[in-house]
Protein backbone atom coordinates (compact mmCIF):
# COMPACT_ATOMS: atom_id res chain seq x y z
CA UNK A 1 0.00 0.00 0.00
CA UNK A 2 1.23 3.44 -0.81
CA UNK A 3 1.71 6.36 1.27
CA UNK A 4 -1.18 8.04 -0.80
CA UNK A 5 -3.62 5.38 -0.29
CA UNK A 6 -3.01 4.72 3.13
CA UNK A 7 -3.94 8.40 3.55
CA UNK A 8 -7.16 8.74 1.32
CA UNK A 9 -8.31 5.81 3.13
CA UNK A 10 -7.52 7.37 6.62
CA UNK A 11 -9.18 10.43 5.21
CA UNK A 12 -12.21 8.23 4.58
CA UNK A 13 -12.15 6.96 7.90
CA UNK A 14 -12.12 10.16 9.40
CA UNK A 15 -15.08 10.57 7.67
CA UNK A 16 -17.04 7.76 8.80
CA UNK A 17 -15.75 7.94 12.25
CA UNK A 18 -17.23 11.46 12.60
CA UNK A 19 -20.07 9.93 12.00
CA UNK A 20 -19.78 7.74 14.19
CA UNK A 21 -18.68 9.81 17.15
CA UNK A 22 -21.99 11.69 17.44
CA UNK A 23 -24.23 8.65 17.72
CA UNK A 24 -21.45 7.14 20.02
CA UNK A 25 -21.57 10.60 22.35
CA UNK A 26 -25.41 10.54 22.47
CA UNK A 27 -25.41 6.07 23.81
CA UNK A 28 -22.61 7.57 26.60
CA UNK A 29 -24.59 10.28 27.99
CA UNK A 30 -27.72 7.92 27.88
CA UNK A 31 -25.70 5.32 29.54
CA UNK A 32 -24.35 8.15 32.09
CA UNK A 33 -27.73 9.35 33.26
CA UNK A 34 -29.88 6.56 33.03
CA UNK A 35 -27.85 3.14 32.87
CA UNK A 36 -30.21 2.56 29.72
CA UNK A 37 -27.62 1.26 26.31
CA UNK A 38 -30.38 3.21 24.53
CA UNK A 39 -30.18 0.65 21.42
CA UNK A 40 -32.69 2.92 19.07
CA UNK A 41 -30.70 5.71 18.91
CA UNK A 42 -29.74 5.29 15.72
CA UNK A 43 -33.38 4.44 14.86
CA UNK A 44 -33.56 8.57 15.81
CA UNK A 45 -31.17 9.60 13.45
CA UNK A 46 -32.87 7.51 10.93
CA UNK A 47 -36.09 9.54 11.45
CA UNK A 48 -34.08 12.67 11.44
CA UNK A 49 -32.79 11.95 8.16
CA UNK A 50 -35.89 10.54 6.45
CA UNK A 51 -38.02 13.59 7.92
CA UNK A 52 -35.30 16.47 6.68
CA UNK A 53 -35.68 14.51 3.17
CA UNK A 54 -39.31 14.47 3.77
CA UNK A 55 -39.64 18.12 4.35
CA UNK A 56 -36.93 19.12 1.22
CA UNK A 57 -39.86 17.22 -0.94
CA UNK A 58 -42.86 19.36 0.12
CA UNK A 59 -43.92 16.07 1.84
CA UNK A 60 -45.30 16.05 5.59
CA UNK A 61 -42.64 13.90 7.56
CA UNK A 62 -44.20 10.42 9.06
CA UNK A 63 -42.13 11.41 12.56
CA UNK A 64 -45.47 13.22 13.15
CA UNK A 65 -47.25 10.09 13.95
CA UNK A 66 -44.85 8.72 16.00
CA UNK A 67 -44.95 11.78 17.86
CA UNK A 68 -48.58 12.02 18.09
CA UNK A 69 -49.05 8.21 19.57
CA UNK A 70 -45.94 8.32 22.36
CA UNK A 71 -47.56 11.69 23.12
CA UNK A 72 -50.90 10.09 23.66
CA UNK A 73 -49.61 7.05 25.60
CA UNK A 74 -47.62 9.05 28.06
CA UNK A 75 -50.48 11.56 28.51
CA UNK A 76 -52.47 8.26 29.85
CA UNK A 77 -49.61 6.83 31.76
CA UNK A 78 -49.17 10.20 33.49
CA UNK A 79 -53.00 10.44 33.60
CA UNK A 80 -52.89 7.22 35.34
CA UNK A 81 -50.25 8.11 37.86
CA UNK A 82 -51.61 11.18 39.38
CA UNK A 83 -55.22 9.40 39.67
CA UNK A 84 -53.95 6.17 41.44
CA UNK A 85 -51.84 9.20 43.68
CA UNK A 86 -54.56 11.17 44.36
CA UNK A 87 -53.25 14.11 42.51
CA UNK A 88 -55.39 14.93 40.29
CA UNK A 89 -54.94 18.49 40.92
CA UNK A 90 -51.33 18.56 39.01
CA UNK A 91 -53.30 16.70 35.83
CA UNK A 92 -53.61 19.94 33.87
CA UNK A 93 -49.74 21.13 33.90
CA UNK A 94 -48.86 17.54 33.27
CA UNK A 95 -50.62 17.14 30.23
CA UNK A 96 -49.37 20.17 29.22
CA UNK A 97 -45.84 19.06 29.35
CA UNK A 98 -46.23 15.28 28.45
CA UNK A 99 -48.95 15.97 25.60
CA UNK A 100 -49.85 19.60 24.27
CA UNK A 101 -45.75 20.44 24.43
CA UNK A 102 -44.09 17.31 22.48
CA UNK A 103 -47.17 17.82 19.92
CA UNK A 104 -46.48 21.40 19.13
CA UNK A 105 -43.88 20.74 16.51
CA UNK A 106 -45.74 18.04 14.95
CA UNK A 107 -48.74 20.57 14.31
CA UNK A 108 -46.59 22.95 12.97
CA UNK A 109 -44.80 20.33 10.55
CA UNK A 110 -48.73 19.99 9.61
CA UNK A 111 -49.56 23.43 9.66
CA UNK A 112 -46.77 24.42 7.36
CA UNK A 113 -46.87 21.17 5.12
CA UNK A 114 -46.21 21.75 1.34
CA UNK A 115 -45.06 25.72 2.03
CA UNK A 116 -41.74 26.00 1.12
CA UNK A 117 -40.02 27.27 3.99
CA UNK A 118 -36.34 27.44 2.96
CA UNK A 119 -33.51 25.32 4.36
CA UNK A 120 -32.68 26.73 7.75
CA UNK A 121 -36.69 26.73 9.08
CA UNK A 122 -36.44 22.72 7.52
CA UNK A 123 -33.48 21.94 9.37
CA UNK A 124 -34.83 23.44 12.56
CA UNK A 125 -38.07 21.84 12.06
CA UNK A 126 -36.40 18.25 11.74
CA UNK A 127 -34.59 18.72 15.56
CA UNK A 128 -38.10 20.32 16.63
CA UNK A 129 -39.74 16.92 15.41
CA UNK A 130 -36.89 14.67 16.62
CA UNK A 131 -36.61 16.28 20.17
CA UNK A 132 -39.81 14.90 22.03
CA UNK A 133 -39.45 11.18 20.77
CA UNK A 134 -36.75 10.79 22.87
CA UNK A 135 -38.06 11.94 26.79
CA UNK A 136 -41.29 10.38 25.39
CA UNK A 137 -40.04 7.00 25.06
CA UNK A 138 -37.92 7.39 28.27
CA UNK A 139 -41.64 8.36 30.30
CA UNK A 140 -43.19 5.58 28.86
CA UNK A 141 -40.81 2.70 28.99
CA UNK A 142 -38.18 3.70 31.09
CA UNK A 143 -39.00 5.71 33.70
CA UNK A 144 -41.55 3.09 35.26
CA UNK A 145 -38.59 0.51 35.73
CA UNK A 146 -35.95 3.13 36.31
CA UNK A 147 -34.66 0.88 39.10
CA UNK A 148 -34.43 -2.13 37.25
CA UNK A 149 -30.75 -3.91 36.26
CA UNK A 150 -28.84 -2.59 32.97
CA UNK A 151 -29.67 -6.11 31.22
CA UNK A 152 -33.61 -5.35 32.07
CA UNK A 153 -33.31 -1.70 30.58
CA UNK A 154 -31.25 -3.13 27.61
CA UNK A 155 -33.68 -5.65 26.31
CA UNK A 156 -36.40 -3.07 26.76
CA UNK A 157 -34.35 -0.61 24.78
CA UNK A 158 -34.27 -4.18 22.41
CA UNK A 159 -37.60 -4.06 21.69
CA UNK A 160 -38.01 -0.33 21.59
CA UNK A 161 -35.66 -0.22 18.80
CA UNK A 162 -37.96 -2.91 16.86
CA UNK A 163 -41.19 -0.86 17.23
CA UNK A 164 -40.10 2.40 16.29
CA UNK A 165 -38.16 0.77 13.30
CA UNK A 166 -41.19 -1.02 12.06
CA UNK A 167 -43.38 2.06 12.38
CA UNK A 168 -40.76 4.18 10.87
CA UNK A 169 -41.30 1.63 7.58
CA UNK A 170 -45.13 2.59 7.69
CA UNK A 171 -44.24 6.02 8.16
CA UNK A 172 -41.41 7.00 5.34
CA UNK A 173 -42.24 3.29 3.38
CA UNK A 174 -38.95 1.26 2.24
CA UNK A 175 -37.18 3.48 0.29
CA UNK A 176 -34.25 5.52 1.40
CA UNK A 177 -33.96 9.18 1.22
CA UNK A 178 -31.12 11.83 0.92
CA UNK A 179 -31.51 14.89 2.13
CA UNK A 180 -29.85 17.95 0.69
CA UNK A 181 -26.32 18.81 1.69
CA UNK A 182 -26.31 21.65 3.99
CA UNK A 183 -23.17 22.70 2.76
CA UNK A 184 -21.48 21.83 -0.70
CA UNK A 185 -18.36 23.34 -0.54
CA UNK A 186 -15.11 21.69 -0.87
CA UNK A 187 -12.02 22.21 1.44
CA UNK A 188 -8.71 21.67 0.23
CA UNK A 189 -6.36 20.81 3.03
CA UNK A 190 -2.74 20.25 2.11
CA UNK A 191 -3.25 18.62 -1.35
CA UNK A 192 -6.34 16.83 0.28
CA UNK A 193 -9.94 16.94 -0.62
CA UNK A 194 -12.44 17.51 2.09
CA UNK A 195 -15.89 17.84 0.85
CA UNK A 196 -17.61 20.60 3.44
CA UNK A 197 -20.15 18.48 5.10
CA UNK A 198 -17.35 16.14 5.89
CA UNK A 199 -15.64 18.68 7.67
CA UNK A 200 -19.06 20.16 9.28
CA UNK A 201 -19.63 16.43 10.63
CA UNK A 202 -15.98 16.39 11.98
CA UNK A 203 -16.64 19.71 13.78
CA UNK A 204 -19.75 18.96 15.23
CA UNK A 205 -18.62 15.31 16.92
CA UNK A 206 -15.63 17.28 18.20
CA UNK A 207 -17.13 20.41 19.63
CA UNK A 208 -20.46 18.10 21.00
CA UNK A 209 -17.62 15.76 22.43
CA UNK A 210 -16.13 18.88 24.08
CA UNK A 211 -19.21 20.65 24.96
CA UNK A 212 -20.45 17.13 27.16
CA UNK A 213 -17.14 16.11 28.55
CA UNK A 214 -16.50 19.74 29.71
CA UNK A 215 -20.33 20.09 31.23
CA UNK A 216 -20.14 16.50 32.91
CA UNK A 217 -17.03 17.34 34.48
CA UNK A 218 -16.70 20.62 35.61
CA UNK A 219 -20.34 21.72 36.19
CA UNK A 220 -22.48 20.80 39.51
CA UNK A 221 -25.34 20.19 37.16
CA UNK A 222 -23.66 17.73 34.72
CA UNK A 223 -22.37 15.91 38.00
CA UNK A 224 -25.76 15.87 39.34
CA UNK A 225 -26.41 13.72 36.01
CA UNK A 226 -24.50 11.43 36.50
CA UNK A 227 -25.31 10.72 40.22
CA UNK A 228 -28.94 10.12 39.49
CA UNK A 229 -26.91 6.89 37.82
CA UNK A 230 -24.41 6.22 40.10
CA UNK A 231 -27.20 6.00 43.27
CA UNK A 232 -30.56 7.08 42.98
CA UNK A 233 -31.60 7.44 46.25
CA UNK A 234 -28.50 9.18 47.34
CA UNK A 235 -29.15 11.71 44.46
CA UNK A 236 -32.98 12.36 45.89
CA UNK A 237 -31.86 12.75 49.16
CA UNK A 238 -29.49 15.97 48.13
CA UNK A 239 -32.48 16.93 45.73
CA UNK A 240 -32.28 15.67 42.55
CA UNK A 241 -34.89 14.28 41.02
CA UNK A 242 -33.81 11.45 38.70
CA UNK A 243 -36.67 11.86 36.19
CA UNK A 244 -35.51 15.45 35.25
CA UNK A 245 -32.35 14.32 35.11
CA UNK A 246 -33.40 11.30 32.31
CA UNK A 247 -36.10 13.91 30.70
CA UNK A 248 -32.79 16.26 30.24
CA UNK A 249 -30.82 13.37 29.31
CA UNK A 250 -33.19 12.38 26.47
CA UNK A 251 -33.30 15.73 25.32
CA UNK A 252 -30.09 16.71 24.74
CA UNK A 253 -29.64 13.13 23.00
CA UNK A 254 -32.05 13.61 20.75
CA UNK A 255 -30.51 16.48 19.98
CA UNK A 256 -27.73 14.74 19.09
CA UNK A 257 -29.71 12.54 17.51
CA UNK A 258 -31.51 15.12 15.33
CA UNK A 259 -27.92 16.63 14.44
CA UNK A 260 -26.56 13.87 13.37
CA UNK A 261 -29.53 12.79 11.04
CA UNK A 262 -29.07 16.01 9.31
CA UNK A 263 -25.65 15.84 9.21
CA UNK A 264 -25.34 12.24 7.94
CA UNK A 265 -28.30 11.94 6.13
CA UNK A 266 -26.46 13.57 2.71
CA UNK A 267 -23.52 11.86 2.81
CA UNK A 268 -24.70 7.85 3.43
CA UNK A 269 -28.80 7.29 1.84
CA UNK A 270 -30.10 6.33 4.98
CA UNK A 271 -33.49 3.63 5.14
CA UNK A 272 -35.79 3.40 7.52
CA UNK A 273 -33.82 0.27 8.95
CA UNK A 274 -30.42 1.98 8.94
CA UNK A 275 -30.22 3.08 12.42
CA UNK A 276 -29.33 -0.35 14.44
CA UNK A 277 -26.41 -0.93 12.25
CA UNK A 278 -24.95 2.34 12.82
CA UNK A 279 -26.01 2.21 16.46
CA UNK A 280 -24.52 -0.90 16.94
CA UNK A 281 -20.85 0.37 15.33
CA UNK A 282 -21.15 3.37 17.20
CA UNK A 283 -21.60 1.73 20.35
CA UNK A 284 -18.77 -1.08 19.64
CA UNK A 285 -16.57 2.52 19.40
CA UNK A 286 -18.37 3.47 22.35
CA UNK A 287 -17.35 0.33 24.60
CA UNK A 288 -13.95 0.48 23.05
CA UNK A 289 -13.74 3.49 24.77
CA UNK A 290 -14.93 2.36 28.21
CA UNK A 291 -18.58 3.34 27.21
CA UNK A 292 -18.21 6.00 30.53
CA UNK A 293 -15.60 8.11 29.06
CA UNK A 294 -15.64 11.08 26.62
CA UNK A 295 -12.57 10.90 25.05
CA UNK A 296 -13.02 7.31 25.11
CA UNK A 297 -15.92 7.44 22.62
CA UNK A 298 -14.27 9.81 20.52
CA UNK A 299 -11.13 7.90 19.94
CA UNK A 300 -13.71 4.38 19.96
CA UNK A 301 -15.92 5.75 17.19
CA UNK A 302 -13.12 7.52 15.36
CA UNK A 303 -11.09 3.65 15.75
CA UNK A 304 -14.19 2.15 14.17
CA UNK A 305 -14.32 4.14 11.22
CA UNK A 306 -10.58 3.53 10.10
CA UNK A 307 -11.00 -0.22 10.82
CA UNK A 308 -13.88 0.41 8.33
CA UNK A 309 -12.41 1.91 5.85
CA UNK A 310 -9.05 0.05 5.86
CA UNK A 311 -11.21 -3.32 5.75
CA UNK A 312 -13.43 -1.88 3.12
CA UNK A 313 -10.35 -1.26 0.64
CA UNK A 314 -9.34 -4.76 1.14
CA UNK A 315 -12.94 -6.80 1.31
CA UNK A 316 -15.60 -4.80 1.34
CA UNK A 317 -17.80 -8.08 2.22
CA UNK A 318 -15.93 -8.34 5.65
CA UNK A 319 -16.04 -4.37 6.92
CA UNK A 320 -18.93 -5.05 9.41
CA UNK A 321 -17.78 -8.78 10.39
CA UNK A 322 -14.13 -6.88 11.42
CA UNK A 323 -15.74 -3.95 13.62
CA UNK A 324 -17.90 -6.33 15.30
CA UNK A 325 -15.30 -9.05 15.37
CA UNK A 326 -12.63 -6.67 16.97
CA UNK A 327 -15.07 -5.87 19.91
CA UNK A 328 -14.28 -9.51 21.30
CA UNK A 329 -10.30 -8.85 21.58
CA UNK A 330 -10.80 -5.19 22.77
CA UNK A 331 -13.14 -6.53 25.60
CA UNK A 332 -10.88 -9.21 26.97
CA UNK A 333 -7.86 -6.37 27.02
CA UNK A 334 -9.46 -4.13 28.69
CA UNK A 335 -10.41 -6.78 31.32
CA UNK A 336 -7.02 -7.85 31.50
CA UNK A 337 -6.14 -4.00 32.29
CA UNK A 338 -8.24 -3.37 35.06
CA UNK A 339 -9.98 -6.64 36.33
CA UNK A 340 -11.04 -5.23 39.65
CA UNK A 341 -12.28 -2.34 38.05
CA UNK A 342 -14.40 -3.25 35.92
CA UNK A 343 -16.27 -6.08 38.52
CA UNK A 344 -17.13 -3.13 40.71
CA UNK A 345 -18.42 -1.11 38.22
CA UNK A 346 -21.20 -4.10 36.94
CA UNK A 347 -21.89 -4.07 40.58
CA UNK A 348 -22.69 -0.36 40.93
CA UNK A 349 -24.33 0.02 37.44
CA UNK B 1 -41.00 25.55 72.40
CA UNK B 2 -42.70 24.79 68.72
CA UNK B 3 -42.20 21.37 67.56
CA UNK B 4 -40.18 21.81 64.02
CA UNK B 5 -41.48 18.34 62.78
CA UNK B 6 -44.86 16.99 64.02
CA UNK B 7 -45.84 13.85 63.48
CA UNK B 8 -49.33 11.91 64.33
CA UNK B 9 -50.62 8.32 63.25
CA UNK B 10 -48.35 7.67 60.93
CA UNK B 11 -48.31 4.07 59.28
CA UNK B 12 -45.77 3.15 56.92
CA UNK B 13 -44.45 -0.12 55.26
CA UNK B 14 -43.34 -2.42 52.62
CA UNK B 15 -46.70 -3.33 50.60
CA UNK B 16 -48.63 -5.44 52.90
CA UNK B 17 -46.13 -5.48 55.24
CA UNK B 18 -46.79 -2.97 58.22
CA UNK B 19 -43.60 -1.89 59.87
CA UNK B 20 -44.70 1.83 61.63
CA UNK B 21 -48.08 1.34 63.41
CA UNK B 22 -49.16 4.64 64.13
CA UNK B 23 -46.23 6.33 65.61
CA UNK B 24 -46.44 9.96 66.87
CA UNK B 25 -43.33 11.90 67.69
CA UNK B 26 -42.25 15.91 68.26
CA UNK B 27 -39.05 17.21 67.15
CA UNK B 28 -38.72 20.80 68.50
CA UNK B 29 -36.49 23.50 66.82
CA UNK B 30 -32.49 23.30 67.83
CA UNK B 31 -33.63 19.94 70.16
CA UNK B 32 -31.79 16.81 69.88
CA UNK B 33 -34.78 13.83 69.86
CA UNK B 34 -34.11 10.30 69.59
CA UNK B 35 -35.64 7.22 69.05
CA UNK B 36 -34.29 3.87 70.43
CA UNK B 37 -35.61 0.67 69.89
CA UNK B 38 -34.70 -3.64 68.98
CA UNK B 39 -33.37 -4.38 65.77
CA UNK B 40 -36.36 -4.59 63.04
CA UNK B 41 -38.50 -1.91 65.19
CA UNK B 42 -39.42 0.19 62.52
CA UNK B 43 -36.73 3.25 63.12
CA UNK B 44 -35.45 3.04 59.84
CA UNK B 45 -38.96 2.92 57.98
CA UNK B 46 -39.83 5.68 60.01
CA UNK B 47 -37.15 8.29 59.02
CA UNK B 48 -37.70 6.64 55.37
CA UNK B 49 -41.05 7.60 55.83
CA UNK B 50 -40.55 11.25 57.64
CA UNK B 51 -38.46 11.87 54.73
CA UNK B 52 -41.00 11.09 51.69
CA UNK B 53 -38.94 8.07 50.41
CA UNK B 54 -42.33 5.89 51.32
CA UNK B 55 -45.53 6.53 51.38
CA UNK B 56 -46.93 6.81 54.62
CA UNK B 57 -50.30 7.97 55.86
CA UNK B 58 -50.70 9.95 59.14
CA UNK B 59 -50.12 13.46 59.82
CA UNK B 60 -46.87 15.16 59.42
CA UNK B 61 -46.40 19.02 59.92
CA UNK B 62 -43.08 20.46 59.14
CA UNK B 63 -42.37 24.33 60.05
CA UNK B 64 -45.95 24.26 60.47
CA UNK B 65 -46.86 23.27 56.82
CA UNK B 66 -48.04 19.73 55.96
CA UNK B 67 -45.94 17.53 54.44
CA UNK B 68 -48.15 15.37 52.22
CA UNK B 69 -47.91 17.22 49.12
CA UNK B 70 -43.97 17.65 49.28
CA UNK B 71 -41.56 14.52 47.83
CA UNK B 72 -38.38 13.59 48.94
CA UNK B 73 -36.72 16.73 46.77
CA UNK B 74 -39.12 19.38 48.48
CA UNK B 75 -38.36 18.12 51.79
CA UNK B 76 -34.64 18.40 51.04
CA UNK B 77 -34.93 22.15 49.71
CA UNK B 78 -37.04 22.87 52.80
CA UNK B 79 -34.40 22.28 55.27
CA UNK B 80 -35.43 18.59 56.31
CA UNK B 81 -32.15 16.12 55.52
CA UNK B 82 -31.64 12.28 55.99
CA UNK B 83 -28.51 10.70 56.86
CA UNK B 84 -29.26 7.00 55.89
CA UNK B 85 -28.12 3.77 57.26
CA UNK B 86 -26.92 2.43 53.73
CA UNK B 87 -25.34 5.96 53.53
CA UNK B 88 -26.11 6.18 49.81
CA UNK B 89 -22.96 8.08 49.20
CA UNK B 90 -21.74 8.45 44.79
CA UNK B 91 -18.99 5.82 45.44
CA UNK B 92 -17.31 6.80 41.89
CA UNK B 93 -17.02 10.37 42.75
CA UNK B 94 -14.51 11.76 44.62
CA UNK B 95 -15.14 13.11 48.58
CA UNK B 96 -14.67 16.32 46.98
CA UNK B 97 -17.65 15.79 44.41
CA UNK B 98 -19.98 14.12 47.10
CA UNK B 99 -19.45 17.49 49.14
CA UNK B 100 -20.47 19.72 46.25
CA UNK B 101 -23.63 17.68 45.18
CA UNK B 102 -24.99 18.35 48.75
CA UNK B 103 -25.58 21.31 48.07
CA UNK B 104 -27.41 20.79 44.90
CA UNK B 105 -30.37 22.08 46.74
CA UNK B 106 -28.53 25.24 46.84
CA UNK B 107 -26.22 25.26 43.03
CA UNK B 108 -26.92 29.02 42.21
CA UNK B 109 -25.61 30.28 45.94
CA UNK B 110 -21.75 29.27 44.82
CA UNK B 111 -20.25 31.90 47.26
CA UNK B 112 -22.38 30.01 49.78
CA UNK B 113 -21.80 26.85 48.67
CA UNK B 114 -17.66 27.58 49.27
CA UNK B 115 -18.43 28.69 52.45
CA UNK B 116 -20.58 25.37 53.25
CA UNK B 117 -17.14 23.33 52.04
CA UNK B 118 -14.84 25.49 53.95
CA UNK B 119 -16.91 24.64 57.14
CA UNK B 120 -17.43 21.30 56.10
CA UNK B 121 -13.52 20.56 55.82
CA UNK B 122 -12.60 22.57 59.20
CA UNK B 123 -15.38 20.19 60.74
CA UNK B 124 -13.55 16.94 59.23
CA UNK B 125 -10.00 17.29 58.62
CA UNK B 126 -9.96 14.07 57.23
CA UNK B 127 -11.82 14.26 54.69
CA UNK B 128 -10.26 17.77 53.82
CA UNK B 129 -6.86 15.67 52.98
CA UNK B 130 -9.24 12.85 51.03
CA UNK B 131 -11.24 15.05 49.12
CA UNK B 132 -9.77 14.15 45.66
CA UNK B 133 -10.28 10.32 46.61
CA UNK B 134 -13.10 7.93 45.48
CA UNK B 135 -15.69 7.75 48.16
CA UNK B 136 -15.92 4.44 47.34
CA UNK B 137 -12.73 3.69 48.78
CA UNK B 138 -13.05 5.34 52.26
CA UNK B 139 -12.91 3.60 55.20
CA UNK B 140 -15.88 3.35 57.40
CA UNK B 141 -15.43 5.86 59.31
CA UNK B 142 -14.51 8.19 56.82
CA UNK B 143 -17.69 7.49 54.94
CA UNK B 144 -19.58 8.00 58.07
CA UNK B 145 -18.25 11.75 58.04
CA UNK B 146 -18.59 11.81 53.99
CA UNK B 147 -22.09 11.25 54.76
CA UNK B 148 -22.65 13.83 57.48
CA UNK B 149 -20.91 16.12 55.52
CA UNK B 150 -23.00 15.77 52.23
CA UNK B 151 -25.84 16.26 54.55
CA UNK B 152 -24.56 19.50 56.20
CA UNK B 153 -23.83 21.06 52.66
CA UNK B 154 -27.63 21.12 51.86
CA UNK B 155 -28.05 23.22 55.01
CA UNK B 156 -30.33 21.04 57.37
CA UNK B 157 -32.82 23.00 59.40
CA UNK B 158 -33.80 19.51 60.80
CA UNK B 159 -31.08 16.37 61.07
CA UNK B 160 -32.94 13.33 60.37
CA UNK B 161 -29.01 10.43 61.39
CA UNK B 162 -30.00 6.48 61.05
CA UNK B 163 -27.52 4.68 63.17
CA UNK B 164 -24.34 7.06 63.10
CA UNK B 165 -22.36 5.07 65.09
CA UNK B 166 -23.08 1.74 62.98
CA UNK B 167 -19.95 -0.48 62.76
CA UNK B 168 -17.70 1.90 64.02
CA UNK B 169 -15.41 1.70 66.74
CA UNK B 170 -15.59 2.95 69.77
CA UNK B 171 -12.85 5.83 69.56
CA UNK B 172 -14.73 7.28 66.50
CA UNK B 173 -18.24 6.30 68.02
CA UNK B 174 -17.09 9.09 70.82
CA UNK B 175 -16.36 11.24 68.09
CA UNK B 176 -19.38 11.45 66.00
CA UNK B 177 -20.95 11.77 68.69
CA UNK B 178 -18.84 14.99 69.59
CA UNK B 179 -19.24 16.37 66.19
CA UNK B 180 -23.15 15.49 66.80
CA UNK B 181 -23.49 17.66 70.08
CA UNK B 182 -21.57 20.60 68.00
CA UNK B 183 -24.01 20.54 65.20
CA UNK B 184 -26.98 21.37 67.60
CA UNK B 185 -24.90 24.04 69.05
CA UNK B 186 -25.50 25.67 65.78
CA UNK B 187 -29.08 25.24 65.64
CA UNK B 188 -30.08 22.52 63.90
CA UNK B 189 -32.48 19.95 65.36
CA UNK B 190 -31.79 16.24 65.77
CA UNK B 191 -33.75 13.16 65.31
CA UNK B 192 -31.24 10.76 66.10
CA UNK B 193 -31.96 6.80 65.80
CA UNK B 194 -29.55 4.51 67.49
CA UNK B 195 -28.25 1.08 68.42
CA UNK B 196 -26.19 2.69 71.07
CA UNK B 197 -28.83 3.57 73.14
CA UNK B 198 -26.65 4.88 76.28
CA UNK B 199 -24.82 7.64 74.15
CA UNK B 200 -27.75 8.27 72.75
CA UNK B 201 -30.35 9.69 75.26
CA UNK B 202 -27.04 10.80 76.59
CA UNK B 203 -26.85 13.58 73.91
CA UNK B 204 -30.43 14.00 73.42
CA UNK B 205 -33.19 15.92 75.58
CA UNK B 206 -36.23 13.55 75.03
CA UNK B 207 -36.23 10.10 73.94
CA UNK B 208 -38.70 7.59 72.00
CA UNK B 209 -38.44 3.29 72.28
CA UNK B 210 -40.26 1.92 69.18
CA UNK B 211 -40.99 -1.19 69.39
CA UNK B 212 -42.73 -3.50 67.15
CA UNK B 213 -43.22 -0.59 65.35
CA UNK B 214 -45.20 1.25 67.99
CA UNK B 215 -44.31 3.93 70.43
CA UNK B 216 -43.65 1.88 73.46
CA UNK B 217 -42.13 4.40 76.14
CA UNK B 218 -41.42 8.25 75.55
CA UNK B 219 -40.34 10.51 77.83
CA UNK B 220 -37.35 13.22 78.53
CA UNK B 221 -34.15 11.84 78.13
CA UNK B 222 -32.19 11.68 81.22
CA UNK B 223 -35.83 10.15 82.72
CA UNK B 224 -35.53 7.58 80.40
CA UNK B 225 -31.73 6.70 81.29
CA UNK B 226 -32.78 5.69 84.45
CA UNK B 227 -36.37 4.22 83.69
CA UNK B 228 -35.77 0.52 84.98
CA UNK B 229 -37.47 -1.10 81.76
CA UNK B 230 -35.31 1.02 79.22
CA UNK B 231 -31.79 -0.02 80.93
CA UNK B 232 -32.83 -3.87 81.30
CA UNK B 233 -33.10 -3.81 77.81
CA UNK B 234 -31.36 -1.33 76.05
CA UNK B 235 -28.79 -0.35 78.47
CA UNK B 236 -27.58 -3.66 79.23
CA UNK B 237 -29.12 -3.24 83.16
CA UNK B 238 -26.12 -1.19 84.81
CA UNK B 239 -27.53 2.08 84.48
CA UNK B 240 -26.56 2.87 87.68
N1 LIG C 1 -37.73 -3.36 51.76
C1 LIG C 1 -38.42 -4.05 52.69
N2 LIG C 1 -39.39 -4.92 52.31
C2 LIG C 1 -40.11 -5.63 53.23
N3 LIG C 1 -39.93 -5.52 54.53
C3 LIG C 1 -38.99 -4.68 54.99
C4 LIG C 1 -38.19 -3.89 54.08
N4 LIG C 1 -37.34 -3.16 54.81
C5 LIG C 1 -37.59 -3.45 56.11
N5 LIG C 1 -38.58 -4.36 56.22
C6 LIG C 1 -39.14 -4.91 57.45
O1 LIG C 1 -39.68 -3.84 58.21
C7 LIG C 1 -39.40 -4.01 59.58
C8 LIG C 1 -38.74 -2.76 60.14
O2 LIG C 1 -37.48 -2.60 59.50
P1 LIG C 1 -36.53 -1.37 59.81
O3 LIG C 1 -35.38 -1.43 58.86
O4 LIG C 1 -37.34 -0.14 59.82
O5 LIG C 1 -36.03 -1.70 61.28
P2 LIG C 1 -34.96 -0.92 62.17
O6 LIG C 1 -35.65 -0.56 63.42
O7 LIG C 1 -34.32 0.14 61.41
O8 LIG C 1 -33.93 -2.10 62.47
P3 LIG C 1 -32.33 -2.02 62.65
O9 LIG C 1 -32.09 -1.57 64.03
O10 LIG C 1 -31.91 -3.44 62.46
O11 LIG C 1 -31.82 -1.11 61.62
C9 LIG C 1 -38.54 -5.25 59.69
O12 LIG C 1 -39.35 -6.33 60.14
C10 LIG C 1 -38.04 -5.49 58.31
O13 LIG C 1 -37.90 -6.86 58.06
MG1 LIG D 1 -32.44 0.54 60.77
Amino acid sequence: MTTELALLLAQDGVATGAIYVLVALGIVLLFLVTRIIFVPFGDLVAYASLSLAALQAGQLPGTIWLVAVLAVLAAVFEAAGLLRAGRLNRLPRALALWLVLPLLPAALALGLAGRDIGDAAQVLLTLALILPIGPLLYRIAFRPIADAPVLVLLIVSVVLHFAISGVALLCFGPDGARPRPLTNAVVDVAGMIFPGQALLILAASLIAGVALYVFFTRSLTGRALRATALNRVGARLVGIRPGVAGVVAFLAAGLLAGLSGILIGPVTTLFYDSGFVLGLKAFVGAIIGGLVSWPGAVLGALFVGQLESFTAFYNSAFKEVVVFAVLVPVLILRSLASPAEDDEEAEEL
Amino acid sequence: MTALLSASGVHAGYGHVEAVRGVSLDVPAGGVVTVIGPNGAGKTTLLAALMGLLPATGHVTYDGADLADLDVEDRVAAGLCLVPEKRELFAEMSVADNLLLGAYAHRRDRAGIARGLDDVYARFPRLAERRAQRAGTLSGGERQMLALGRALMSRPRLLMLDEPSLGLAPLIVREIFHIIAGLCETGVAILLVEQNARAALQSATYGYVLEGGEIALHGPASDLLHDPRVSATYLGGDAH
